[in-house]
């Protein structure tokens, strides 16, 4: 999930080399945990976080049946 | 994306010039971006710096967006062929194929709809400009534009027959655009849109004739 994230926001922002994505699991779900230069922040939540529900919709889908859910914060 | 270019020259629009010049193409067909300005020296030249500018060509929209597309579906982990369909003036259509794609089409295409929106936005800012793009899934889009188009217009004659408004379900932008296309020559009944995104509606009505 990390990748599929990480290829997402990099192509979103202006700079991809400060971009920094971890994994957290905890019992009942994965957070991924997504980290941008300040500049970059609005690009990756979007006007009114479309851009963000986006990258949700996007990773949800990717998530196998079954598994734990998977939730994707922005953090600055 | 191409590789990057390095040109110096007295001038941040000599450097530009001899940048395009090597790669042999305009300016909206390239990213630049100055490294250093131009500084004079004590010495006049002699310990002055020269302007220094980098560029490299710009992807093709399409072929962007298809590469792009590819990258995210394998890291979905789905198999799929992603391809340029077509480019007519309006919109570059790209299409997805292989088996089992509703991981990528979703509930009512919203899956879809949100892997168009993030190219759209990763093609506009990466690659050459040009028309929107498109993205379909085994032909998901066609088939739903179609049933839309059977929709309208049995809600059509609906309101003909009963003089009552119909309110159709919540609909993306390209959907309600469908609906009014679909009955937009019809002389009985007028469409309008209401409500605010993403929950917007389209409204079919009897349309009234003028009197004067």
């Amino acid at each position: 999930m990390k990748e599929l994230v990480e290829l997402l926001v990099k192509a979103l922002v202006d700079y991809p080399d400060a971009v920094d994505i971890q994994e957290r699991e905890t019992d009942s779900s994965v957070i991924v945990e997504v980290r941008v230069a300040d500049e970059d922040v609005g690009k990756v939540i979007g006007k009114g976080g479309r851009v963000v529900k986006a990258i949700r919709t996007v990773v949800k889908a990717a998530a196998p049946r079954g598994t734990k859910k998977v939730m994707v914060e922005i953090l600055s | 994306m191409g590789e990057w270019i390095h040109k110096k020259a007295r001038t941040v629009e000599e450097a530009k010039r001899a940048l395009l010049e090597e790669l042999g193409a305009s300016e909206d067909e390239v990213e630049i971006e100055v490294v250093e300005e131009p500084a004079k020296g004590l010495l006049g030249l002699l310990m002055g710096r020269e302007a220094w500018v980098k560029g490299r060509l710009l992807e093709d929209k399409g072929k962007f967006a298809a590469r792009f597309l590819q990258d995210i579906t394998e890291r979905m982990g789905v198999q799929a062929t992603v391809e340029v369909e077509e480019r007519d003036g309006d919109y570059i259509k790209v299409n997805i194929r292989g088996r089992n794609l509703g991981v990528l089409i979703g509930r009512r295409g919203d899956t879809l709809d949100a892997l168009q929106y993030l190219v759209n936005i990763a093609a506009s800012r990466a690659a050459k400009d040009g028309p929107g793009i498109i993205i379909d899934a085994e032909g998901y889009r066609r088939r739903r534009e179609r049933s839309l188009r059977k929709l309208a217009s049995r809600l059509s004659e609906r309101v003909k027959r009963t003089g009552r408004r119909v309110v159709l379900e919540p609909m993306t932008p390209h959907e309600r655009r469908v609906i009014h296309l679909a009955l937009r020559d019809d002389p009985c009944v007028e469409t309008h849109s209401e409500g605010e995104e993403p929950y917007r509606k389209v409204v079919i009505s009897y349309r009234r004739k003028r009197h004067h």
